[in-house]
């Protein structure tokens, strides 16, 4: 973990809600996809976890959805403002076992995380395919980023206004070689029950600190009790233990 | 020994600055940032006989000027604190440490209390009566002059460490707890524990927190917290640790000058780690600005000109 100083140098509009913004600064804790940062906001008590969407020299791409007052305040902020950020922070996902063909599968915000992963597999000569979830066309952003990464992408709405119909899960292609999946608990479960091969799951939680101090955030799993900020926020399938 | 240096129970600390129980874990996270020797001591994780996940999440909410917590005492359990926590903190903290105990009965707080009174790491116990009493109906201990007597009578008979009884401030009168502690023969208080508190969500129309109420901390309690301490250290003669929303240099002193012999810092540490570093690197300009030459008399001596 690394605290530092960051200098907006955009904060656009995706779509209605969905933001994306790129910070300069000292990105060198941050050391897989699947980590994410910590951000004070000016009033906010807590600081704001947010998922890292790609990292390019010492540029960093959140991309974030405005859900309450902090994000809204986040969405507020213009370029040459400056943001502290804790960085480095989770285990990030480990691309040692995507094996050739790996599966990615992203739902609403849980599609960011997704894209610095896709890029790293496909630099290491991966088929990667990808699968993006959305409620309806409207929400939906990312797409052609993947697909100019060289990812197969398909992409799902709940309401059929593009692509697939259904969720993720209706989108399943008949071979890949692992799973990896961000998005809403709901869809990580189904994703869960339909994975036949290995998979890394990430999770989101309530946070306290951010870096393993407080236990604000933990999740039992098989393997013992796991902070989602410090040990996680990616578990991988055999040690999920889903409670309900 | 050095202007900030000051006397707990009879162990001298470098300095005042201890951060609290549950915002510090056993030591390790900080340990990663800073060398963690600097501070005077910490308080660890709440330590229970058996081990704990706590309660169901979210166990975190935000409010203004603070955050509720109701993380519930997860802990690995005496057992694995003293086969593999301490052992692990020998190697990054070289002063005594204070270990924070929490239980549900009597008999549990004698039982921790035992195991960790044989831990040569161990400098003092800070126990936590903010829980409740199963065998008491559920409620907390440390809102029962009488079951927190008890609880200190029973911990105090398995330990010769110095024993600090750490108060919930949810009580209405505040000087009759800490006098029931001084008469069963507590060593020291520390307080304040966390407010009790809660937040909905305006879009669930639930409240944030899963088991519905948390402890609120932060700076929004410091004022609160001052008056506690305030009123507990002229209704006692043993040592009050001060404790509630400090944040800064000015805050330590604040505390001191209510009455404290050493100042506890919480959820400062989870959006600052290195605040505890930061704040005893600061006193001492701190100190200077307002002429106060050391911490040992600072609410007798250094005050009186």
């Amino acid at each position: 973990m690394k605290q530092g100083l960051f200098e907006i140098i955009e904060n656009k509009a995706l779509n209605d809600a969905v933001y994306r913004m790129r910070l300069q600064g000292d990105v060198s804790a941050i050391t897989a996809p699947g980590q994410f940062v910590n951000i004070k906001l000016a009033g906010k008590y807590l600081r704001r976890p947010i998922s890292v969407c790609d990292k390019t020299g010492d540029v960093l791409t959140l991309i974030y959805k405005v859900v309450g007052q902090g994000t809204g305040q986040m969405a507020r902020m213009t370029e040459s403002e400056r943001l502290d950020l804790f960085t480095g922070l989770g285990n990030g996902y480990d691309l040692t076992t995507a094996g050739d063909a790996p599966l990615l599968i992203g739902g609403g915000v849980g599609v960011p995380p997704l894209y610095w992963l896709a890029k790293e597999l496909i630099a290491a000569g991966k088929q990667v395919s990808v699968i993006l979830g959305f409620n309806t066309k409207d929400e939906i952003f990312y797409e052609t980023a993947f697909r100019d990464l060289g990812a197969a992408v398909t992409v799902t709405t709940v309401d059929g206004s593009c692509g697939v119909k259904g969720f993720v899960t209706d989108a399943f292609p008949a071979q890949y070689s692992y799973v990896y999946t961000c998005g809403p608990e709901p869809m990580l479960k189904a994703v869960y029950k339909q994975t036949k091969t290995g998979g890394q799951f990430s999770f989101e939680e309530r946070m306290g600190c951010g870096f393993g101090a407080c236990m604000g955030c933990s999740c039992k799993t098989l393997t013992g009790y796991k902070r989602i900020c410090k040990d996680g926020p990616v578990l991988t399938k055999e040690e999920i233990l889903w409670e309900d | 020994m050095g202007r900030l240096s000051v006397d707990l129970c009879g162990i001298p600390l470098d300095n005042p600055v201890i951060p609290a129980s549950g915002t510090f874990g056993y030591g390790y996270e900080f340990a990663e940032l800073y060398d963690i020797n600097c501070l005077g001591t910490f308080s660890f994780k709440g330590t229970t006989k058996e081990p704990r996940f706590g309660n169901p999440t979210p166990r975190i909410a935000e409010c203004t000027g603070g955050m509720i917590n109701a993380v519930g005492l997860q802990n690995p359990g005496v057992d694995k604190v003293i086969e593999e926590e301490l052992p692990k903190l020998k190697t990054c903290f070289h002063k005594p440490v204070m270990a924070n105990v929490s239980g549900f009965s009597v008999e549990e707080y004698a039982y921790t209390c035992a195991r960790l009174d044989k831990e040569p790491q161990v400098g003092w116990l800070e126990v936590n009566i903010s829980c409740p009493n199963v065998h008491g109906g559920g409620m907390s201990f440390g809102t029962d002059p009488k079951a927190a007597a008890a609880v200190v009578k029973a911990v105090k008979a398995v330990t010769k460490k110095p024993v600090l009884i750490k108060l919930t401030p949810n009580v209405t009168d505040i000087t009759e707890i800490a006098k029931a502690c001084e008469e069963a023969g507590a060593d020291g208080i520390s307080l304040i524990n966390t407010l009790l508190g809660m937040r909905i969500d305006l879009k669930t129309k639930r409240p944030v927190i899963a088991n519905v109420m948390g402890g609120f901390s932060g700076p929004a309690v410091f004022p609160v917290a001052l008056r506690m301490v305030y009123q507990a250290a002229h209704a006692v003669d043993i040592p009050v640790v001060g404790m509630g929303g400090v944040s800064s240099p000015e805050d330590v002193l604040e505390m001191m000058l209510a009455g404290a012999c050493a100042v506890e810092i919480g959820a400062a540490n989870l959006v600052n780690p290195y605040i505890c570093r930061d704040i005893i690197r600061d006193l001492p300009a701190v100190m200077d600005r307002y002429h106060i030459k050391d911490l040992k008399h600072i609410n007798i001596e250094s005050t009186g000109e």
